[in-house]
């Protein structure tokens, strides 16, 4: 099975959020990068099917340069080759671009399955893996919790809203969006570092591919959220910030 | 040229969202100064589409066809793709649900057009839409508008419209269907009955004291911590998603988009950060503590009472004071 496993790199998790003087996006300088968790559990399930069916894994970012490092630790985990559609506007660039640039990748090669995750922690559109999809005229399913393969469909378990769940079954190939939480995602081992750096990653500008980089939305301003409820913040010693809180629940809130 | 409301419904009841995305579509209408249609697709959805027709709308459009029974991308991104050809609308809304998520960057993509997702506020500059999003985590937000030739597209996030605010119409809005063409092979995937996991289900939606942990805990070890805090308030334990994701905790505890939704007298977060998915299942709760060492953790943005801590220094102070007030 050929399998393209879609990954972004984001700011990592703990980075300060810190707008830029454009007020368009955050700024990223001294910000550590990771890549994007819910695409780590696309990668660990793409792995899964090739060591239970064969064949190939690609890991695959449209991204800037830095994304390079996130290839490598997709190809330190396992993957067999990357591309890297590099480009600096990747890094704020619109879900239809984004798409837009994997599918010109993608499309040129034969393909059984395209995995992503649900969606990214930066942007958080969530609509990448499904516009790719549409743009590769493939079928999709979104959200999945577990897949099994055999004779050309794959059966998926879909999560629904609130504890549900269904079964969906799409001929191959297909896109799929994972869930996060579907597998225990796997390290990189030293002997797995070693072997990524004599591994492909394959390079292209986005002219290369004729990209179409008009975007279909853009951020106007990007700013603190205002504050919704007025939040009491309660400050002091542990032990006195522990008695405030109670006694605020006992005699204001009157919730315990 | 109108505002197009696409309503969402499950085995003949409305989703809860759908009306709160006709009370946008309602304001967005008006803002714009143009029609609003809203539609209702699926198999046998008459009596559904009468129903909407007692909101303040233009027109209600009904696609009715067996193959739209149960949901799937292709039937329904292609009948709403024949709508919107149908109609021109300017804006097209939905609200978000797991449904939308699948489907409507589909419906944006196939015509080729914009798809604001998951908005939590929307105003108008020259009768356009500007939606506001939250973006990292909800940590910040952000203004987007659609660019691009109409229609533009968007979703509105649970709660961020009142359905009680989606007015009723002087009279009946007239129903018209309309006759779309599905084939067998239109339709490539097959889905089936929505179920649940077999599992000793606990309901949290009964509990008057939720004390609930997030990724600050840290590690399963710390879990008792938390436990020990919920028993002496006499409260129940629960988590957000990547601790049931990581096996902390039975799935069944977990509250957000994807678990319970809760509405407790007192909900206590500790190290939540406060994510779009958590905060849709607790924000209904009547009091909110949040306990978070990241000022700006969004979580402190719905809490009544905000403790910037580390929960590892407070949760225990906490145990032992209400261990001596007993």
């Amino acid at each position: 099975m050929k399998i393209f496993v879609c990954v972004k790199q984001v700011m990592s998790r703990d980075a300060a959020l810190r707008v830029g003087g454009d007020g368009l996006w955050v700024r990223d300088d001294g910000v550590a990068f990771e890549t994007n968790e819910p695409d780590t559990f696309a990668l660990e399930e793409g792995l899964r099917l090739r060591e239970k069916h064969g064949g190939e894994v690609v890991a695959v970012t449209a991204g800037p340069a830095r994304a390079a490092s996130t290839l490598r630790e997709a190809l330190a985990k396992g993957a067999d080759r990357a591309i890297h559609i590099e480009d600096d506007r990747f890094a704020r660039a619109d879900t239809h671009t984004t798409a837009a640039a994997l599918a010109a990748a993608i499309g040129r090669e034969p393909h059984d399955l395209i995995l992503t995750g649900l969606q990214s922690d930066d942007a958080g559109f969530g609509q990448t893996g499904v516009i790719l999809a549409e743009m590769l005229g493939l079928p999709h399913a979104t959200i999945i919790m577990k897949i099994e393969a055999s004779g050309g469909y794959l059966r998926c378990k879909r999560e629904l809203e609130a504890g549900w769940f269904q079964t969906v079954t799409l001929p191959q190939p297909a896109l799929l969006t994972i869930q996060s939480g579907i597998n225990k995602v796997r390290y990189a081992t030293l002997m797995g570092i070693k072997r990524a750096r004599r591994k492909p990653v394959r390079r292209y500008a986005s002219t290369d591919l004729g990209i179409d980089m008009a975007p279909r939305q853009e951020v106007l301003r990007l700013y603190q959220p205002q504050q919704g409820k007025q939040t009491e913040f309660l400050e002091g010693s542990a032990r006195e910030v522990a008695d405030q809180l109670l006694s605020k629940l006992r005699f204001e809130a009157r919730v315990i | 040229m109108s505002v197009l409301v696409v309503t969402e419904h499950h085995r003949g009841t409305w989703h809860r969202i759908s009306m709160e995305a006709v009370a946008a579509g309602q304001q967005a209408a008006q803002a714009m100064r143009c029609s609003l249609a809203a539609a209702v697709v699926g198999s046998d959805v008459g009596g559904l589409a009468c129903d909407l027709a007692h909101k303040r709308v233009s027109e209600v459009v009904a696609i009715d066809h067996p193959q739209l029974a149960a949901y799937s991308a292709d039937g329904f991104a292609a009948a709403l793709s024949k709508l919107i050809d149908d109609l021109r609308p300017r804006l097209v809304l939905f609200p978000h649900t797991y449904q939308v998520r699948d489907l409507a960057p589909k419906l944006a993509a196939s015509v080729g057009t914009a798809f604001v997702s998951d908005a939590v506020g929307m105003r108008f500059e020259g009768g356009e839409p500007i939606f506001v999003r939250q973006m990292f985590q909800g940590k910040l937000h952000a203004d987007v508008v659609p660019r691009g030739a109409p229609p533009h597209i968007a979703s509105v996030q649970s709660g961020a419209f009142r359905a009680e605010s989606a007015a009723d119409g002087d009279e009946p809005a007239p129903v018209r269907h309309l006759a779309i063409a599905l084939g067998e092979g239109d339709v490539r995937s097959q889905t089936g009955q929505p179920y649940q996991d077999a599992q000793d289900a606990v309901d949290l939606s009964a509990a008057k004291i939720i004390v609930s942990v997030g990724r600050g805990i840290r590690e399963p070890g710390n879990i008792p911590l938390a436990q020990a805090l919920a028993r002496a308030l006499g409260g129940e334990l629960a988590a957000s998603r990547p601790i049931c994701d990581s096996g902390w905790l039975p799935l069944d505890r977990q509250i957000g988009s994807s678990g319970q939704t809760v509405t407790p007298d007192l909900y206590l977060a500790l190290g939540i950060s406060g994510a779009i998915q958590h905060v849709v299942g607790m924000k209904g709760s009547k009091t909110i503590v949040a306990v978070n060492k990241d000022r700006g953790a969004p979580i402190f943005e719905i809490a009544d009472y905000g403790i910037v801590a580390d929960l590892f220094d407070v949760v225990p102070k906490l145990i032992e004071a209400l261990g001596e007030s007993d």
